[in-house]
């Protein structure tokens, strides 16, 4: 896989300008958006969610890729509109069907967990 | 001017107060986190655990109070009989559900949903699953214009044919339609997959800035920066088992399908000299 300098959404460090600013060019993805997922490396985890939610496939997770904020590995989190950092104790595939995969488990394991921050949010705000 | 006496939930939790520089996600996250999958403010319901109730006297926001009363008591699969093609029905279901209607649905119906699978055992109006997040919605026969749009993800199925502009500001997900579908389908898409099983109307594509297409008959022409692209073995794998889910398959056999995508001359739009963009206009 072609990797890019850089995503789009990680435009704020200087460094990371730097090839835009000279070619006046969006340079685009580090991963490929549009890469369809291999069924054939679901994890256990995966399984699992897709048999509890009656799905036959990743449904709306066919979308979700391991990016990069900032230099870092990261997933963007559509409730949140923000990127969930990884752990730098989680190792990283070296493909990126691998990395989609974790990126996937590890959105669901965020968005679901009883400290999302969001969970604070709806018990201040939520209309009673 | 009288002052306020009561004091809103979040001043009582802090939430004013809390200093939000240096906040960051990570913070919060552990990949160590006991399994769950729900969301955390989801009704526990049992797929097995039927209800059903008719529809046919009762107004748009009664219909969908009673649906999700029947959730939060537990009903995993709820059928509503008489939907009369009411507009805005089975809209904000935040919840893994299996929910049948029983007739047509007016405009924007089962919009904004994120996780229930419906079946429509009728026809829908206009912007049938706009902004649908994550699930699954069938509708057995034709759908009216602007079929999902703005979706950001999940499945999106008519069995008939659709009207024009569908899947228009397309974010995410899989909008499938089982015939035809009008002019300007995937107008400024931006993500996600679309399959159409049948032919094309004018200007498929227009202004597209990324994701796929894939048509299975004809198309009558393609709109501003839609260009073809190769259908690889991945490609058809996955349509080969996207199409199994729900029982389609392409008349002219999935390999020849004509797959479309962002000719991405107008990543750089602003940059282009004038004579520049006459070309990709």
């Amino acid at each position: 896989m072609q990797q890019q300098p850089k995503t789009g959404a990680g435009r704020k460090g200087k460094s990371a300008d730097q090839p835009e600013l000279q070619t006046g060019q969006h340079v685009g993805y580090r991963y490929d958006v549009n890469l369809l997922p291999d069924y054939s490396r679901l994890t256990p985890f995966l399984k699992r969610y897709l048999e509890i939610m009656g799905w036959d496939d990743l449904n709306w997770l066919e979308d979700v890729h391991l990016g990069y904020e900032e230099g870092r590995a990261a997933i963007f989190d559509r409730n949140l509109n923000g990127w969930v950092t990884v752990p730098d104790s989680i190792v990283l595939p070296d493909n990126q069907q691998d990395r989609d995969m974790l990126a996937r488990e590890l959105l669901i394991r965020f968005q679901m967990s009883q400290r999302n921050p969001l969970v604070a949010l709806k018990d201040a705000y939520d209309k009673r | 001017m009288a002052s306020l006496k009561t004091r809103a939930a979040s001043d009582i939790k802090g939430v004013n107060a809390e200093p939000l520089s240096g906040r960051s996600m990570q913070h919060f996250f552990s990949a160590a986190e006991e399994e769950s999958f729900l969301y955390p403010h989801a009704f526990s319901v049992d797929f097995n655990k039927r209800a059903e109730f008719d529809a046919g006297d009762l107004s748009t926001t009664q219909i969908n109070a009673k649906i999700r009363e029947l959730m939060s008591d537990g009903n995993g699969t709820v059928v509503v009989q008489n939907p009369m093609a009411k507009h805005s029905l089975g809209v904000g279901i935040l919840n893994r559900l299996q929910l049948y209607f029983e007739g047509s649905l007016g405009y924007f119906g089962c919009g904004l949903i994120d996780g229930p699978n419906v079946r429509i055992k009728g026809r829908v109006g206009w912007s049938c699953g706009e902004n649908m997040l994550a699930g699954t919605v069938i509708i057995d026969k034709n759908a009216g214009s602007c079929f999902g749009a703005a979706i950001r993800g999940g499945d999106l199925v008519c069995m008939g044919d659709v009207g024009g502009r569908t899947g228009i500001d397309q974010k995410g997900g899989t909008i499938i339609v089982g015939g035809r579908t009008g002019a300007f389908s995937a107008f400024m898409m931006q993500r996600g997959r679309m399959i159409v099983l049948g032919d094309a109307g004018n200007n498929l594509g227009d202004s597209m800035y990324d994701g796929i297409i894939y048509v299975g008959g004809n198309v009558e022409s393609l709109g501003v920066d839609a260009v073809d692209a190769e259908m690889t073995d991945h490609d058809v794998v996955w349509l080969t088992r996207k199409l199994r889910n729900y029982g389609l398959d392409a008349p002219r056999g999935i390999a020849n399908m004509r797959k479309i995508v962002a000719g991405k001359q107008l990543w750089n739009y602003d940059n282009l000299e004038p004579a520049e963009k006459k070309i990709v206009l």
